[in-house]
């Protein structure tokens, strides 16, 4: 059956009790689910199984753009557009530029770094289901919640929601989309 | 005698967030700070205070656009004066926000994470005032933009092998490195803003900033590896850009500029009088917003065990500065240091060993460090010592190089001292504006400390 609603959401006193729940849900086999917390968990990124993701890749990537671009420019300005022959020094000379290309890596990198997260959060984001809730607001304050959507394969409105009420939470409500 | 293990009653622990406090409670703590409708009285002083110069601040570069760098003390040989001194004590100043944001965040400090936010925001406010100085010391300000490589009609590129140019990339890459910082540290805490406050206009702002974070688990996890790399990014970035800032000196033969050990030496002077700006700021901040159960003593006590070890750092900068001279065996070098001693700055010289290596000696005392007032007063004399340090080093050594006969003193004008006590203005102003706009300590790295955010799990499979 199609769910017209975005999915289940359980709400939880403590990181402890969801850390248990996002355990559960992950135990009976549910995959699309999320956790929302006030604060970095570690826990439960190791629950839901979220250890690997590509940003290290690119920033690696951006840092070695940065790093070559920035040397790349000081070579071709001081060697092929303007160069000055100061008593036979080489014209590639390459200590004095060590310095532009570190900065250049390290700007690339960061900036890399931002706009990956971003892309990889799907950020901005000027709409989201999970807003729906008014209680979500206390997701940002002190609560923890669970959510598992309904595009998951095994999810089903009765079933799922009775899953989540043995979780012990303080509240399940259905999340409109 | 019995070796029965003695039974000493020891004090609990310093902490570095007071007992008692709950997700709750800290968020509302700071979160009221930002969203209440009533400005405190504090605020509106310390505003009308950083608004007033900075309306000094306005007219002394309308001055300087309409006149020219003529109305600053600025005359051959010494023609660096004010604007470089106020530059290299900016920028260094701002080193003290990295280091906390980047640094003590590898080293797993968690003591900075209620101290970051403010240390950040205070690095980007002392970068800008920084940068104004090198752009208004052009003498064509507007044309700024020539420092950059970029096609012209010209035909002209900045020349790559001079550390001036060096400087041009290092601190707008450290201007931007450090907003972007910031940024992302803010991106949670906007979200708190969006969901906690009842205007209908904040709600907005707060939202488009906040871009629709809503805490996802998945979101967490990328957030923590960004945070990460930004800060190990960072942690070069910013012993770097002090080591440039130290290059436009010491790449030059002037004597008494030109020696290795400057680098490092700037680096820790850097962190030195950063860590006296951020306890300047934190210990009147918090008495007056009560926030003394977040930023604790014990951040006091830490900020200042940093400021005594930097300071003895640049202490023994100083001793060793004295020492290659004199074991370079060149006059000049010999000359410069003894025309600092005792030449016509002599008394700048020693009102800064005075305040740098002299006053931070009381730090070695607890009692000391658990006096707020007490090391508000201290920071204060260091900042003052660390400005006289650069204006030392600066003027001294151009106003007597080589020749006699092409020696100089520096006499800063009126209009020196404005654009300076101006950017003080800018300071305090950008930073009033911040603590009123933004949530000053960060409410979600706070929370991590809280007992209650420890998950026990047990055993695992």
């Amino acid at each position: 059956m199609t769910a017209s609603i975005y999915g289940l959401m359980a709400e939880f006193d403590n990181p402890g009790d969801l850390v248990k729940a996002a355990r559960a849900a992950r135990e009976k086999g549910y995959r699309k689910l999320d956790a929302y917390s006030p604060f970095p968990i570690e826990e439960l990124s190791d629950a839901l199984h979220l250890h690997r993701n590509k940003l290290p890749l690119i920033v690696l990537c951006g840092g070695i753009l940065g790093g070559l671009s920035g040397y790349l420019m000081q070579y071709y300005v001081t060697v092929i557009y303007f160069p000055l022959n100061i008593g036979g020094r080489p014209l590639n000379s390459w200590p004095a530029y060590i310095i532009i290309t570190f900065e250049l890596t390290i700007l690339f990198a960061a900036i890399s770094a931002v706009l990956g997260l971003l892309a990889l959060c799907g950020l901005p984001t000027p709409y989201h289901p999970t807003f729906n809730i008014p209680r979500f607001a206390l997701a940002s304050r002190n609560r923890f919640f669970l959510c598992i959507e309904a595009a998951d394969p095994l999810f089903d409105r009765a079933s799922t929601s009775s899953f989540l009420e043995t979780l012990e939470p303080r509240e399940v409500s259905e999340v409109a989309h | 005698m019995p070796d029965e293990p003695q039974v000493i009653d020891q004090p609990p622990p310093r902490q570095i967030i007071a007992p008692g406090y709950t997700f709750g409670s800290v968020t509302d703590q700071i979160a009221t700070v930002v969203l209440t409708k009533k400005t405190p009285l504090f605020w509106f002083a310390g505003f009308a205070v950083g608004l007033s110069l900075l309306f000094l601040f306005l007219w002394s570069v309308a001055l300087l656009f309409a006149k020219g760098v003529g109305i600053w003390g600025i005359r051959t040989p010494v023609m660096w004066g004010f604007a470089i001194t106020n530059f290299v004590w900016w920028i260094g100043i701002g080193h003290a926000g990295t280091l906390i944001s980047a640094i003590l965040l590898l080293l797993n400090q968690r003591w900075r994470n209620s101290i970051n936010r403010f240390a950040e925001a205070m690095t980007l406010f002392a970068v800008a005032c920084a940068g104004m100085f090198p752009i208004l010391h052009l003498g064509r300000p507007w044309l700024f933009y020539w420092l950059f490589p970029y096609p012209n009609t010209m035909h002209m590129q900045p020349n790559f092998r001079s550390p001036l140019v060096w400087d041009v990339f290092a601190v707008s890459t450290y201007a931007t490195v450090s907003l972007l910082f910031w940024f992302v540290g803010l991106l949670p805490d906007l979200a708190t803003l969006r969901d906690r406050t009842h205007s209908r206009f904040a709600r907005f702002a707060y939202g488009i900033l906040a871009m629709g974070w809503r805490g996802s688990a998945r979101h967490w996890s990328v957030y923590e590896t960004a945070t990460l790399l930004l800060a190990g990014l960072a942690t070069p970035l910013v012993l770097s850009v002090h080591t440039v800032v130290s290059f436009d000196f010491t790449i030059a033969i002037v004597p008494g500029w030109h020696s290795t050990f400057f680098p490092p030496y700037f680096v820790a002077g850097a962190i030195y009088s950063g860590f006296a700006m951020v306890l300047a700021l934190a210990i009147p901040l918090r008495a007056a917003y009560g926030l003394q159960g977040l930023i604790t003593d014990k951040h006091l006590d830490n900020s200042a065990k940093v400021m005594l070890a930097t300071g003895l750092i640049v202490g023994y900068a100083y001793l060793l500065e004295t020492f290659t001279a004199w074991y370079s065996g060149n006059v000049y070098e010999q000359a410069a240091i003894w025309n600092r001693m005792t030449g016509p700055y002599a008394v700048a010289y020693w009102s800064l060993l005075a305040c740098n290596i002299v006053a931070p000696q009381f730090l070695w005392f607890r009692r000391v460090r658990n006096n707020p007032v007490f090391l508000f007063l201290s920071s204060i004399v260091v900042l003052i010592g660390m400005w006289l340090e650069r204006y030392v080093i600066i003027v001294s050594s151009l106003a007597q190089d080589f020749l006699p006969s092409s020696w100089g003193n520096f006499h800063a004008t009126r209009w020196d001292w404005a654009t300076y006590v101006g950017t003080i203005g800018l300071f305090l102003f950008l930073f009033f504006v911040f603590i009123r706009l933004l949530p000053m300590i960060s409410i979600f790295e706070v929370r991590t400390l809280l007992p209650q955010a420890k998950v026990e799990e047990g055993v695992q499979s």
